[in-house]
């Protein structure tokens, strides 16, 4: 028995580089970090930060293209770094083990899930495998899987995300590991299904003491789950912390920053010139039905956020909208008129005032073409401009998303996250749409440049009168953003009122639900939730 | 019904329906084929009547379309026919049916394609593998090289080289591989050493390459990532991880290559004096043989749909998400 004090993990003056264009670049400059025996030790940063280098810098692991270049990760006594990767290999998994982002992408589609939750257990012959496999079991119990006696025998395509990512955990558990690092594991899964995500793994971890490396960019989920948080950035610590004088009274600047993203809140407005309506709306994917008659207004001049869970139908409704997936029943009005239902019996006109802006910047520009090319396509297409006429208005659109004229002859690839979603912004504007259709176009972006593109498209609202149809699965972007909210639920809309009454109770069960789920920057919320859930679920 | 069996059904429905419009191709471009049996039998002396008489004893006077029709009547009851060689302008007949004179040669192709695929499958599917595991080292990087020099020459030349080799220099194998039905197993199998290793010095490098791109390729998914940080060894990774995935290129280009064993392997089959089917058929094409043209021109593209078929069968029995649907 080692003595209590001494750490699980010391990582000290850890530096490591990542090779690109040719040369080695640093990604970590020098962190520190310790962690004890059944400590729960947050990290939180931007993208790009070094969040998940560092994560598997604990494990003595570097991604290719990468490179330990000093420091020392001493796990229980012994430097990692100075073992045979053979020998390192042989704590992986083990003794410390790893939960990775995307639970279906870290899956072996080959496989059945039970035989990679024991994979590790069964190479270290830590027990026998029949043993394994009934741990597994328990396992997945505890962690409250459907059917856990019979859910092992599935492949990972048979189970859906947030199932996916609690077998992940029982993988990571299965040896009874030391330390656990939790990398993003909730990023990709809807808050109704996070929560439950959440409190299963944090009830394991505290089964069974282990010690935890969290890593996330959401700081509310990370408050749920850590006893101390440490900021990164680019590749630095800012500041270390315990987790509830971190939210209270955070010392850096940048930590501040990050905190107040959350606060901005656009005062709503009513308005009864309606742009935009769809009426008793079905659509289809072959013969699955996905929307059922559905009903949205959108006033003139407003947004309205659409919210709810992954295959609500949120999407599925914007592509009736644009005419790429014409509706089996229903209308589409469009000021005042009816909108052919497929786009191509739709007027030149009619395609110029919808227009859409996507989540994945990166897929939605033509990577071979300048940004130039890209927003001068629908000013020559829709409006016929040429020569000086269209310099002129190319340099005006790209004052309004506030870029100069020397992003013009760049490529998407050169741009930041950011700064291609502007780019993608000022193409939708080019057309002078009287609608924007836009698709969870934040949820990609850092805390910061949300706020960026936020603000953006509220100034452009309030000068230009575009009305926003705002898809989105983040609450705290829809009070950011909204003058209505529609909530959407299984192919249904469940009610559409202006914000403030669909924010405030008494709500349907379903928005309850979805309300609820969103992680607050308490680290009691999620306590206090499972408690009142149970309260409600046994009374 | 499991819906795999009713992939695997379909497909074979539309191998079926692609034999039809083969058969359809081969018929029409044999009939655009210059000259004609008749003059090419009687010679340019005979005269217009008995050519004229000569053709009609063959069927050959009748319009295209009705000659394709009972073409592929015959062929789905089973039979290909008899072939125009062993007539003559005397009335004599000694022809044989196409089948028969057919089965002997396949049996002679079949026999060395199987042996060649028993040998290079294996060898191919071993060096892809181990190349990948060891990718971009001194072992890799010569397996690539030598592999792509095999492929790179003319199969000829492969052949006489290893004849020079392997027949002259040393006298370890015959250079002369023919062989006949009462021949002992043993013998069979010395007499086809050289074109065998000929035929798997031009496929390997094929194969070989595909298994080790599609490795490769799958390295970096993050599930293998996942593996490797479960604490997987170099070579459990790639066995246990990325090849179960990579079975449906690999089972592609397999079939590919096993095909033009048993179509394309006519220049072999001439530098060592082999009996196989690409010889009759190189033989019956000189000698306006339509019928037997036509039946190997068909078992040529069944070979092709059957091994694609089998390869697609392979694809989908080996990915989860069709076998277990959700």
């Amino acid at each position: 028995m080692n003595d209590q004090d001494q750490p699980l993990m010391q990582m000290t003056d850890i530096h490591i580089e990542g090779y690109s264009d040719e040369r080695w670049h640093p990604i970590i400059k020098g962190v520190d970090l310790q962690l004890r025996r059944g400590q729960v030790l947050g990290i939180i940063g931007e993208s790009g930060a070094g969040k998940s280098t560092l994560g598997l810098a604990a494990m003595g692991f570097a991604r290719s293209g990468c490179r330990f270049t000093q420091g020392q990760v001493v796990f229980d006594g012994t430097d990692l770094l100075t073992l045979k990767e053979s020998q390192r290999r042989k704590l992986w998994g083990t003794r410390i083990a790893y939960v990775a982002q995307s639970a279906a992408a870290a899956f072996n589609p080959a496989h059945r899930l039970i035989d990679q939750t024991i994979e590790s257990a069964t190479r270290s012959q830590l027990r026998p495998e029949s043993e394994s496999r009934q741990d597994a079991i328990e396992l997945y119990e505890s962690l409250h899987l459907p059917d856990p006696a019979n859910i092992g025998e599935r492949y990972p395509h048979q189970v859906s995300g947030g199932q996916l990512q609690r077998v992940m955990t029982a993988m990571a558990m299965s040896s009874r590991p030391d330390l656990i690092i939790f990398d993003e594991p909730t990023t990709a899964l809807d808050v109704t299904t996070q929560v439950e995500v959440l409190a299963a793994m944090r009830e394991i971890v505290d089964k069974y003491h282990t010690a935890a490396i969290y890593i996330t960019h959401d700081l509310s989920v990370v408050a749920q789950m850590a006893d101390e948080i440490k900021v990164l950035r680019y590749g630095e610590e800012v500041e270390q912390a315990e987790t509830r004088s971190m939210l209270s009274s955070p010392k850096e600047k940048y930590t501040k920053s990050l905190w107040s993203v959350r606060s901005l809140e656009k005062p709503e407005s009513r308005s009864n010139d309606i742009v935009l309506a769809l009426k008793d709306i079905d659509a289809a994917y072959g013969k699955t039905q996905v929307l059922h008659g559905i009903n949205i207004e959108l006033p003139r001049g407003k947004t309205v956020a659409v919210v709810g869970e992954s295959g609500s139908g949120k999407s599925t409704a914007a592509r009736v909208v644009t005419g790429l997936l014409p509706q089996s029943q229903g209308t589409v009005m469009f000021n005042g008129d009816v909108l052919p239902p497929a786009l191509k019996d739709r007027t030149p006109d009619q395609l110029r005032r919808i227009q859409m802006i996507y989540q994945m910047a990166d897929t939605a520009m033509n990577p071979r073409q300048t940004v130039e090319n890209i927003i001068a396509r629908p000013l020559e297409f829709f409006h016929d401009m040429k020569g000086l006429e269209k310099e002129k208005r190319l340099l005006e659109l790209l004052s309004m998303i506030e870029l100069d004229e020397s992003f013009l002859d760049r490529y998407p690839a050169e741009l930041s996250g950011g700064q291609k979603q502007r780019i993608c912004i000022a193409r939708a504007l080019a057309a002078e749409p009287d609608v924007i259709i836009c698709d969870e176009v934040t949820s990609a972006l850092d805390q910061i440049v949300q706020e960026g593109i936020l603000k953006l498209l509220l100034r452009l609202q309030e000068e230009f009168g575009i009305s926003y149809l705002f898809i989105t699965h983040d609450i705290a972007t829809v009070k950011a953003i909204s003058d209505e909210i529609v909530v959407m639920y299984q192919g249904k809309v469940v009610e559409q009122g202006l914000k403030s009454q669909i924010l405030s109770p008494p709500h349907p069960e379903y928005t309850e639900l979805l309300l609820s789920s969103v992680p607050e920057m308490d680290p009691d919320w999620l306590t206090g939730l499972l408690a009142s859930r149970d309260g409600r679920a046994g009374a | 019904m499991h819906p795999v069996l009713v992939t695997i059904v379909k497909r074979l429905l539309l191998g079926v329906v692609t034999l039809f419009v083969v058969s359809a191709i081969i018929f029409s471009s044999i009939s655009l084929l210059p000259g004609d049996f008749g003059e090419a039998v009687l010679g340019q002396a005979a005269t217009e009547d008995t050519v004229a008489a000569f053709r009609k004893e063959l069927g050959l006077d009748k319009p295209a379309p009705a000659r394709y029709l009972d073409w592929v009547k015959a062929v789905a009851k089973g039979d290909l026919g008899t072939s125009f060689s062993g007539r003559s302008a005397s009335g004599q007949d000694r022809s044989r049916s196409v089948a028969e004179m057919i089965a002997p040669r396949l049996k002679n192709t079949l026999f060395l394609a199987s042996v060649t695929a028993l040998i290079a499958v294996p060898l191919a599917l071993f060096l892809g593998l181990t190349a990948a595991l060891y990718r971009n080292s001194w072992y890799d990087r010569s397996v690539n090289v030598t592999t792509l020099t095999t492929i790179s020459m003319p199969e000829f030349f492969v052949a006489y080289v290893l004849i020079l080799i392997f027949a002259s220099l040393w006298k370890v194998f015959p250079s002369l591989a023919t062989v006949d039905i009462d021949m002992a197993m043993g013998e069979r199998l010395n007499r086809i050493a050289l074109p065998a290793i000929t035929l798997t010095l031009v496929i390997v490098a094929h194969m070989m390459r595909m298994t080790r791109a599609a490795i490769i390729n799958l390295l970096a998914s993050p599930y293998i990532e996942m593996a490797r940080l479960k604490g997987a060894s170099r070579s459990e990774v790639i066995l246990k991880h990325a090849l179960p995935n990579a079975w449906a290129p690999i089972a592609t280009v397999i079939a590919f290559n096993l095909a033009y064993l048993v179509v394309g392997v006519v220049v072999v089959e001439v530098v060592f004096v082999y009996p196989g089917i690409g010889q009759l058929m190189v033989d019956s094409v000189s000698s306006r043989d339509i019928p037997v043209v036509q039946a190997c021109a068909l078992i040529f593209a069944g070979t092709y749909i059957l091994l694609n078929l089998i390869a697609d069968v392979i694809g989908i029995v080996t990915n989860p998400r069709l076998l277990h649907p959700r």
